[in-house]
C-alpha cells in the first residue's frame, strides 16, 4: 500500500460544477493519480519513465479514487490522503520475493522502479496492510485486485442447487430401494449400477452434463444451475449408498416392534426407521456435499472453469467455484497469485472442515442407543 | 409308519381338548412353512383356545417361533418365506386376500424375545399403537389408554412419574413389560409371546409370568418358551414341536406328567434338546 496525497481539482472532476454523478464517475482519475505521483517525483519527466512510474501502482488505484469521490462528492476541490495498492510486482518486491540485487533482465521490476520504491519507503509512505479485496472482489487479471467472493457466491449457488436436487432424490431412492423395492433382477441391476456410478471418474459426469444439459436442454453455459445439476448427479450415488447403510443399521427389532403393534410398512418406515436413520443419512449427505464442493473436473466440460470477473447474481449467471478459482490462480503467471491461491485454499479447507464438523456434530447429537 | 403314528397321536390329543369344551380362538390345519427350499414346519395342526395360555415348547430350530409368527403374519416380511395351510381366527382365514395384515396385527399383538421398546419416551411407546389405529379421540383418552395399559402390564406404579423419559432407559424386565403394555394398548384379542423372558433375570421373569397369568382373564396368549418349567407354570395347554412337526399337544398337566409320545417324554425329562 502506498499513501498518496491526491488533490481533487474541481476542474478535472466536475468542470461544469453541477455535481452530476454521471460526470463525476467518468472523470479522468488516472490523471489525478498521475499528478499526485508526479508531485512525489518531480524529477521524472521522461514519457517512458513516467509510464514506468505509473506502473508502480495497481490499475485499481483509479477505481479506488473514483469510489471515494463518488461516495462523498464534497471532497472535490480538497486534498485527500488515500491508500492505494502497489502493483503486484512491487508487492512481491516489498515482500522480498523479488531480489533487488538480481540481474535486471531476470526480474519484472526495473532498476528505476526499485529506486523509486526505496525513496517512497524512506519517506514513510509505504505501509503493509491486509488486502481485503480478497474477500470482496471477483476474479481479476491483477492479483492485488483479485478476490474470492465471486467464486464463493458461485459455489454457494452451485451447492444450493446440488443439495436441493441430490438430497431429496438420494434419500428417496435409498428409502425405496432399502425398504420397499421388491428384490428382483431389476433392483439388483439398479443396485449394481448405483455402486458403479459412485466410482465413475467425475469428468464423465461433466461430459454428460455437456451433452444433456447444455446441448440437449440448451441451458446456459458456465451457470451454477448446470454445475449444480452435474454435481448432484455425481453425489447422488454417494448419498444413496451412505443412506442405505444408515437404514440397514436400524435394528430389525425396531421394525418388528412397529409391525407388531399393527403399523403398516409405510408407517413403520416413516415413523420409526427413517427418523432413526436420519443422522446417518444427513452425515452421508454432508460428506457427499463436501465431495462436490471440492470438484473441478466435471465443471470443466460445462464452462465453469472460466475467467469470470462479475459476481454471479443468480444460478443462471456465469460463475465459477472455489476449487476452479484456485486452479485458475495456481495456473496464472503473475507471482502474486501464489498468495491468492494459498489464501483461497485455506478458505476452501476451512469450509470443508466446517462441513465435516457439522456432520460429526449431527451424528453425535442424534446418535441413539438401542 | 412313524408318520401314521404321529397323526393318530395328534388326533388323539385333539380329542382330549375337544372334550374339554373350550372355545377355539385359532384353528390351524395342514400348516407347512418353507424358507426357500427348506421346510420349517410340516403339516402342523393346532387349535388355540380362548382365555388360555398355550405354550409351545421344543428344541431350538424346531419351528415353534415360525409357527407363532404365522399367527400374525410376521413371516410376510421375510423374503422367500412361504406359508401354506389354513389359519382361522374366529373362523376368518387370516391369509385370505381380504385380510389386511395390519388389521390382523392389531387383533393379534406380539411381544418379542428381546425387549424392543422404540427409542422414544415411555408414553410414546405405549401411545403409538392407539394413535395409528385411531383408538383415542383426544389427548385425554390417549392418556387413559396409556395408563390402563401400563397398569395392566404392572408397570404404572414404577413409571408414572417419568412417562416422558426414554423407554430404553428402563431395566430389561421393565422394558419387556413396557412392550407388553404397548401390545395391550391396541386392545388385541390374542397376544403372541416369543420367548419373552429369555433375556431376563429370574425375578423379572417371575414378574412377567405373574403378569401372563393375570392377562389370561382378558386375552388369549400363545407363548414360545425354552423353559419347560415356565411352560408348566404359566400355560394351560402345551404343544411340543420337534424338527418341524407338532409331536404332541394337550393339557399342560398331561403333557408334563403323562406324555403320549416317546420324544415328548425324552424332551421333558431332559434326555435331549
Amino acid at each position: 500500500m502506498i499513501q498518496l496525497d491526491v488533490t481533487l481539482y474541481p476542474q478535472e472532476i466536475d468542470p461544469a460544477g453541477k455535481r452530476d454523478p454521471q460526470a463525476i464517475s467518468t472523470a479522468d482519475y488516472q490523471k489525478l493519480i498521475r499528478d499526485a505521483l508526479d508531485d512525489l517525483f518531480p524529477d521524472v519527466t521522461d514519457r517512458r519513465e513516467r509510464r514506468e512510474l505509473m506502473a508502480l501502482l495497481s490499475p485499481g488505484a483509479t477505481d479506488l479514487l473514483r469510489a471515494k469521490v463518488m461516495a462523498d462528492p464534497s471532497l472535490i476541490g480538497q486534498r485527500v490522503i488515500i491508500d492505494v495498492p502497489f502493483s503486484d510486482d512491487l508487492d512481491q518486491l516489498a515482500k522480498g520475493r523479488i531480489d533487488a540485487e538480481s540481474e535486471t533482465a531476470t526480474r519484472r521490476v526495473t532498476d528505476k522502479q526499485i529506486e523509486w520504491f526505496q525513496r517512497l519507503e524512506q519517506r514513510g509512505l509505504v505501509r503493509q496492510a491486509f488486502n481485503t479485496t480478497l474477500f470482496t472482489a471477483g476474479d481479476s487479471r491483477s492479483p492485488e485486485l483479485a478476490g474470492i467472493w465471486g467464486s464463493l457466491v458461485g459455489t454457494f449457488w452451485t451447492m444450493l442447487i446440488t443439495m436441493a436436487i441430490a438430497f431429496p432424490l438420494a434419500i428417496g431412492a435409498a428409502i425405496y430401494l432399502e425398504e420397499f423395492a421388491p428384490k428382483n433382477r431389476w433392483t439388483a441391476m439398479i443396485e449394481v449400477n448405483i455402486n458403479n456410478l459412485a466410482a465413475v471418474p467425475s469428468i464423465v459426469f461433466g461430459l454428460l452434463g455437456l451433452a444433456v444439459f447444455l446441448n440437449f436442454f440448451g441451458l446456459p453455459r458456465s451457470a451454477p444451475l448446470v454445475g449444480g445439476l452435474v454435481l448432484a448427479l455425481m453425489t447422488l450415488p454417494i448419498i444413496i449408498i451412505a443412506s442405505r447403510a444408515a437404514l440397514k443399521a436400524v435394528p430389525p427389532s425396531i421394525r418388528e416392534a412397529a409391525l407388531g403393534v399393527g403399523a403398516s410398512q409405510v408407517q413403520t418406515v416413516f415413523h420409526h426407521v427413517v427418523p432413526l436413520a436420519m443422522p446417518g443419512m444427513l452425515t452421508g449427505a454432508i460428506l457427499g456435499m463436501a465431495h462436490a464442493l471440492g470438484e473441478t473436473a466435471p465443471l470443466l466440460m460445462i464452462g465453469m472453469v472460466a475467467f469470470i470477473v462479475d459476481i454471479p447474481g443468480g444460478p443462471l449467471d456465469p460463475a465459477t467455484v472455489m476449487p476452479v478459482q484456485i486452479y485458475l490462480w495456481a495456473d496464472a503467471p503473475e507471482r502474486a497469485f501464489v498468495e491468492r491461491s494459498s489464501a483461497a485454499i485455506v478458505i476452501l479447507l476451512g469450509f470443508l472442515i466446517l462441513m465435516n464438523l457439522i456432520a460429526v456434530m449431527l451424528r453425535k447429537r442424534f446418535e441413539r442407543k438401542w | 409308519m412313524a408318520m401314521i403314528q404321529e397323526q393318530t397321536l395328534a388326533v388323539r390329543s385333539e380329542r382330549v381338548t375337544m372334550s374339554s369344551n373350550d372355545l377355539a380362538k385359532f384353528k390351524t390345519d395342514k400348516v407347512c412353512v418353507f424358507y426357500g427350499v427348506k421346510q420349517a414346519l410340516k403339516d402342523v395342526r393346532l387349535d388355540i383356545f380362548q382365555n388360555q395360555v398355550t405354550a409351545l415348547i421344543g428344541p431350538s430350530g424346531c419351528g415353534k417361533s415360525t409357527y407363532l409368527r404365522c399367527l400374525n403374519r410376521m413371516n410376510d416380511t421375510i423374503t422367500d418365506c412361504r406359508v401354506e395351510g389354513s389359519f382361522l381366527l374366529d373362523g376368518d382365514d387370516i391369509y385370505s386376500k381380504d385380510m389386511d395384515p395390519v388389521h390382523l396385527r392389531a387383533r393379534v399383538g406380539m411381544v418379542f424375545q428381546k425387549p424392543n421398546p422404540f427409542p422414544k419416551s415411555i408414553f410414546e411407546n405405549v401411545s403409538y399403537g392407539p394413535r395409528i389405529h385411531g383408538l383415542a379421540r383426544d389427548k385425554h383418552e390417549l392418556e387413559t389408554i396409556v395408563q390402563t395399559s401400563l397398569e395392566k402390564a404392572g408397570l404404572w406404579k414404577e413409571v408414572n412419574d417419568r412417562l416422558h423419559q426414554p423407554g430404553t432407559g428402563l431395566s430389561g424386565g421393565q422394558q419387556q413389560r413396557l412392550c407388553i403394555a404397548r401390545a395391550i394398548a391396541v386392545q388385541p384379542e390374542v397376544i403372541l409371546m416369543d420367548e419373552p423372558c429369555s433375556a431376563l433375570d429370574p425375578i423379572a421373569t417371575a414378574r412377567i409370568e405373574e403378569l401372563i397369568d393375570e392377562l389370561r382373564q382378558n386375552y388369549t396368549i400363545v407363548i414360545v418358551t425354552h423353559s419347560m418349567q415356565q411352560a408348566a407354570r404359566v400355560s394351560q395347554r402345551t404343544g411340543f414341536f420337534h424338527l418341524g412337526n407338532l409331536v404332541e399337544t394337550g393339557a399342560t398337566e398331561q403333557i408334563f406328567t403323562n406324555p403320549v409320545d416317546q420324544r415328548t417324554q425324552d424332551y421333558i425329562t431332559g434326555r435331549f434338546g
